[in-house]
């Protein structure tokens, strides 16, 4: 076994993805308390010129894999990645606990045997044995593992762990490994694009979330003009998603997103059991309800008892005046 | 970790289409959709963690089916309902005697028969070794297409359905919130969600397929159906009819361990502003979300 942490990164045409510096953040952790080598494997099409970044952010080695194809491939690079850990066989393998992440991670897994914890919101070593933390139950409790194989493998949260610094004096030695190009049985076709320019849910830093209180589709107007100004993703509850005012795509709870944002505004959210499961890692969380008796107060740093259409719209505004200064 | 060889993991497929074609029945180009079932709490469930850490209290538990699962289950009912053929529908479990419950439900709903593997020695396995005890009975059952949920809402692990088709050798698309079956059965049109979009992935049969919420809206269990279900057969299996060795399956063949059970922190409840002018709260906010929580 080699004495190695080895990062997924993960890219998307081209450019890096947010979880991949968070990665390198945790990872140069653990390799620092093993005395071990952060490395890190990128694959996609023209992607070189990203090992540079991943140096900076403290990669002894980038394993570069060229692929003619934009887009990824479940097969092609869970072929790859087991290819490649067989032979460098570090002894933690760290991905993304995002759709690329979660896919590969398990297929990865299942094919070099490795030991695998999803979504984790922890890491740490103790006795030179990484221990994995991750909520069960929608969040309702967690749990800790080790592996019993190797490598250990993790995916990590997005918005867990802060972005490693990057030291434009660093730099990795790339190293090129082979992406066969097998004739895949499941290929993507087309990528179609549904969320406007915020990122998704799932990576948003603030999130602002309404509730059945939210009455119709056309109110949740004044949550994107809020979301606007804040730089904020909309979100909705469980209850709003099923009265029709929002797409399933848009649902933060147990069988809908699971968030990890700095900042969460629930609005018109009574705060079922469900819907707390989705989000109560978030930092802060900031309730707007007009029933004060609304258990999603118990939960919450913040709160405004009044009624959400005369709280939004002061609120946006007073953040304007705020942001302009 | 050990695999079969490549080619004894094909011939164990139901059969190839040459040997459909010799064959020759009327009922040739029937499917073998599968449908992989697990038995969780309901989401209403209140978590309580064990004092000593060592699992939670189960006490006055509601089970369901993991209601990524009736998704599922509905899509694999309705792509029978579509070809209109003898396409079968099986539902394959592994859990305790209660999963027997959930079992019933999905047969009630209309799938045709039911594996249910059931096995003390199965008991404290992984993701990894769940998917081994599938990949069997799958593979000895035969199978088309397999529909799974994207994932079980206990474990939350999402690792189950990638490892069997590892495990089998097929394809797989997670996450899919849209499926179209090829008119010649060999292929399907499928969306699988990411973030801020969609993937449209074309993707050859066999296959294996985790289901989202917004595929479909799975039906309710009538009441014909509910009669016609303890009717149906539903095959139990145990480690020894299942063929696999005691160190493949359980805690003995995982490879991650539980090493303990926290309760989740309480959040403390925090300020809540009422009885003011709307505006003065407001301004009351945003000066707390700035200057205390310094987050804005």
């Amino acid at each position: 076994m080699a004495n190695e942490v080895l990062v997924l990164a993960e890219q998307r045409d081209g450019n890096l993805k947010k979880i991949s510096l968070e990665l390198m953040g945790i990872g140069a952790e653990l390799a620092g308390k093993l005395g071990a080598d952060l490395t890190a494997v990128v694959i996609g099409n023209g992607v070189e010129g990203l090992a540079k970044t991943l140096g900076a952010a403290g990669a002894r080695k980038v394993y570069v894999g060229e692929t003619s194809e934009k887009n990824y491939n479940t097969e092609i690079y869970t072929q790859a990645v087991s290819d490649l850990i067989k032979q460098a066989q570090p002894q933690i393998v760290l991905a993304g606990a995002t759709s690329l992440g979660k896919d590969l991670a398990g297929r990865v897994a299942a094919r070099v045997g490795a030991g695998l914890a999803t979504d984790c919101t922890e890491l740490r070593i103790e006795n030179g044995k990484l221990v994995m933390r991750r909520p069960v139950y929608s969040g309702k409790a967690y749990v800790e593992l080790e592996s019993t194989a190797s490598p250990a493998m993790a995916s990590v949260r997005p918005n867990t762990y802060g972005p490693a610094a990057q030291d434009a004096s660093r730099s990795a030695e790339v190293v090129k490994i082979d992406v066969k190009a097998a004739t895949p049985r499941a290929v993507v076709k087309e990528t179609l694009k549904i969320a406007g320019d915020k990122p998704d849910l799932t990576e948003a830093e603030i999130i602002v979330s309404g509730g059945r209180a939210m009455k119709a589709a056309e109110n949740f107007k004044i949550l994107h003009e809020l979301g606007d100004v804040i730089g904020a993703t909309v979100g909705a509850s469980r209850a709003a998603v099923d009265s029709g005012y929002a797409p399933h795509s848009m649902q933060v709870g147990q069988t809908g997103k699971v968030v990890n944002p700095k900042l969460y505004f629930a609005v018109g959210i009574s705060g079922a059991i469900q819907h707390l499961a989705g989000m109560r890692t978030s930092k802060v969380i900031v309730a707007i309800n007009k029933d004060p008796d609304a258990p999603i107060f118990q939960k919450a740093d913040y709160g405004i008892v009044d009624d959400l259409y005369t709280v939004v719209p002061l609120l946006t505004q007073e953040f304007k005046k705020l942001l302009a200064e | 970790m050990t695999f079969p060889p490549a080619a004894s993991r094909r011939e164990s497929r139901r059969r190839t289409p040459e040997r459909r074609g010799a064959a020759g029945r009327a009922s040739e180009a029937e499917v073998k959709i599968v449908v992989i079932l697990k038995q969780v709490p309901d989401t209403e469930t209140k978590i309580k963690v064990k004092a000593d850490g060592s699992g939670i209290e189960t006490d006055g538990i509601k089970y369901v089916i993991s209601p990524y699962d009736e998704y599922a289950i509905e899509e694999g009912l309705r792509m029978k309902e579509k070809l209109a053929d003898d396409s079968t529908v099986t539902v394959v479990s592994v859990g305790p005697d209660r999963a027997i419950e959930a079992i019933r439900t999905a047969l009630a709903m209309g799938a045709d028969d039911a594996i249910h593997v059931n096995d003390p020695g199965l008991e404290g396995g992984d993701s990894l070794a769940t998917a081994r005890v599938m990949a069997k009975v799958i593979r000895d059952h035969g199978f088309d297409i397999i529909f799974a949920g994207k994932q079980a809402i206990d474990l939350d692990q999402a690792q189950v359905g990638s490892a069997v088709a590892e495990l089998l050798d097929i394809p797989q698309v997670n996450v899919v919130a849209k499926f179209e079956l090829a008119a010649d059965k060999t292929k399907a049109t499928v969306s699988r969600r990411i973030e801020g979009g969609e993937e449209v992935i074309e993707v050859s049969l066999p296959a294996l397929l985790t289901c989202e919420k917004g595929l479909n809206e799975p039906r309710y269990a009538s009441l014909p159906g509910i009669m016609k279900a303890k009717k149906k057969p539903v095959k139990q299996v145990d480690l020894a009819a299942l063929g696999l060795g005691a160190a493949e399956v359980g805690a003995a063949g995982s490879h991650v361990k539980i090493l303990k059970w926290l309760p989740l922190p309480e959040r403390q409840a925090g300020k809540v502003l009422k009885g003011m002018e709307t505006a003065a709260a407001v301004k009351e906010l945003v000066r707390l979300l700035r200057e205390e929580a310094k987050i804005i």
